[in-house]
């Protein structure tokens, strides 16, 4: 039996804990550090680099255009609003304005993008918490979303939608009846999560006052997006610097009061309820309208008949073979170009039934694929640095051109980046249970904390 | 030449209030302004990044409370080599402003701007990790990407694409545990 002499000098160790890399709540891979005194987390530390892929480095040794490929794996839940603020950043530098409908077709895949990012932050800390009936639902309904940006953009979550100066495809047909169908089944997902989560006594209780910041360190560690509304600040880049159409569009910035973890919960919660309405403005105001049927293909003579004629031979037989090109993903057609590509020959491939079928098209569409001194797209030596709103926050591309045919400089700065660094602040005196539910909140992704 | 309180002294343009406030307060120390596509950009020099970015986030009328950003662009060949950038936003006032200051290749150093914002650490591990750059007054400055033992700094000019990197054995600690 231990005498209140030996209480006294009863000592305790502080005990260092490694949470991840490989944890099954670290999203990705990322390592915390814990100096844990019982259950209290005294000091917090996060290790990343583990995602490292030389994003940047990669960037300046291809072409402009190429490094889309390489933004849809910055945030792979919302590879659309990456592509879309690449590309807006290099329109800066040249620019360039995109047409009207181009900008559109972008904000509705950016709010879409946005609706899946939440659905995935929320479902993912719900089931970390145990719920994992609110995760079935919120996955199931992230898979319409995305099976309508794979009508889209013929891809799930590589997507390489965006292209300097537009986008790569018009919308399919019946697009605005596919969309509000499965906004409605999403709606009524989130409504039946809503209904599971946002009162759950079980629930609030696990998530309300822990892992709270001021908004103080919120500034000064440069939160932006979700985590820093709910501390209060209306900072959206949609609002604030309007890009593409934003400011024709009504919608509201929902801010919480306290700065914790069920404030950021609650505020993408509502988000979602705001981009849905965006993107009915945008399927009301788009210009253009939508196909009802598809559009007639071009028809296209196959290169081995045209040789045949222009040797002489016999075609009779060949004469009907025509390839058939749909205008929206798998070929390209010229009367829908103009709605989604801008009319800069210097900057948007032609048509393919130009480079086809003459040699200025061919000649144009060489000069910007071919890599090398004075090809590629003309991009002044300059800088340029364009914000748009990811789903973690503020999302900046900053580039640099020396004039060459690739970009000297790609930056991407990622909300994840500044919020894994304030991280420490949420969970220094907090509880090590309490670690899972306030790191979830934060939605870290690894494609774009480490790039 | 055009009035004082429009040109820097190097006769240089200042349209905007920000630039203007700059101008005023450091004079000489601001090389060069320009307002390209819509960004807001002061080349300052290098001895006098951290009062500068301390008058921006201080002063009341700017108050770029937030630092959006600090990256670096290597010029190799050419000196002054490095050049390091800072994005800084004003919440209150919705503004944006870039400053950028040129750094030597052969005395690739920097004040920290780790007293006034908190993310300036990790970002600052960051250009040190892939320019080499290195900032005075940094409490903790550690590479954050890469490894420990990693040879080199990936992102500047040099540094060639398809490098390889030495294998490393395994870390063994004093106990003997890996």
């Amino acid at each position: 039996m231990a005498t209140s002499e030996h209480d006294s000098e009863f000592r305790t160790e502080d005990m260092l804990l490694n949470m991840g890399p490989t944890h099954p709540a670290m999203h990705g891979i990322v390592r915390l550090i814990l100096q844990l005194e019982g259950e209290t987390v005294k000091r917090a530390e996060a290790e990343i680099g583990y995602l490292h892929r030389a994003f940047e480095k990669h960037c300046e040794t291809g072409t402009w255009t190429q490094a889309f490929p390489y933004t849809d794996r910055l945030n792979y839940v919302s590879p659309l609003i990456n592509n879309f603020g690449y590309a807006a950043a290099v329109e800066k530098l040249i620019g360039i304005k995109i047409p009207e409908r181009a900008e559109y077709i972008r904000v509705i895949m950016s709010e879409i993008s946005r609706i899946t990012d939440h659905l995935t932050c929320i479902g993912a800390t719900a089931m970390e918490l145990g719920a994992m009936t609110a995760f079935l639902y919120l996955m199931k309904a992230r898979e319409w979303l995305w099976q309508l940006i794979a009508d889209v953009t013929g891809g799930r979550v590589t997507v390489s939608y965006g292209r300097i100066g537009g986008v790569k495809a018009d919308l399919p047909i019946n697009f605005d009846e596919q969309c509000r169908r499965a906004l409605k089944d999403v709606a009524k997902a989130i409504t039946e999560v809503d209904k599971l989560l946002t009162r759950n006594r079980i629930f609030v209780d696990r998530i309300r006052d822990i892992g709270r910041i001021s908004t103080e360190d919120a500034i000064s560690y440069g939160f932006t997006g979700p985590v820093l509304r709910a501390c209060g600040v209306d900072y959206d880049v949609r609002k604030a610097f309007p890009y593409h159409v934003y400011d024709r569009l009504d919608f509201d910035i929902p801010i919480g009061q306290t700065g914790d973890t069920y404030d950021r919960y609650l505020v993408r919660m509502e988000e979602m309820n705001q981009s849905a309405r965006i993107i009915e403005q945008c399927l009301q105001q788009i210009p253009g309208g939508f196909d009802r049927q598809h559009p007639a293909g071009v028809r296209l003579t196959p290169a081995s008949v045209l040789s045949e004629t222009q040797l002489g031979g016999h075609i009779e037989e060949y004469s009907e073979t025509f390839m058939e090109l749909p205008p929206t993903l798998r070929g390209s057609e010229r009367q829908r170009r103009p709605g989604i590509l801008a009319d800069d020959p210097t900057v948007v491939l032609p048509a393919k039934e130009e480079t086809y079928a003459n040699i200025e098209g061919l000649i144009n569409h060489f000069k910007i694929i071919m890599p090398g001194p004075g090809h590629g797209i003309r991009v002044p030596a300059g800088e340029a640095y364009m914000a748009v709103e990811g789903g973690n926050g503020e999302l900046g591309f900053y580039v640099v051109s020396d004039g060459g045919s690739g970009p000297y400089r790609v930056h991407c700065r990622g909300p994840c980046f500044m919020l894994m660094s304030g991280l420490h602040k949420m969970l220094e005196g907090g509880q090590i249970a309490d670690i899972i539910a306030v790191f979830g909140s934060i939605n870290m992704i690894g494609g774009e904390l480490e790039r | 030449m055009t009035d004082e309180s429009t040109s820097t002294s190097n006769g240089l343009p200042v349209s905007s209030t920000v630039l203007r406030k700059l101008h005023d307060r450091f004079g000489a120390a601001l090389l060069s302004v320009h307002a390209r596509a819509g960004d807001e950009t002061a080349n300052v020099r290098r001895e006098t990044i951290a009062d500068v970015l301390s008058f921006l986030k201080t002063d009341a009328e700017l108050a770029f409370e937030l630092l959006v950003d600090i990256t670096a662009v290597d010029w190799f060949p050419r000196e002054p080599r490095f050049e390091v950038v800072y994005h800084l936003l004003s919440l209150s006032t919705r503004r944006r402003i870039r400053i950028k200051t040129d750094v030597p290749s052969d005395d690739p150093r920097l004040a920290s701007a780790t007293p006034l914002w908190g993310v300036a650490n990790w970002l600052e591990r960051e250009v040190w990790d892939m320019f080499g750059i290195r900032f005075d007054g940094h409490p903790d400055l550690r590479r954050i990407l890469m490894y420990e033992e990693f040879e080199g700094h990936p992102l500047r000019k040099d540094y060639p694409i398809r490098k390889r990197q030495p294998l490393l054995e395994p870390r063994i600690d004093v106990h003997g545990n890996i």
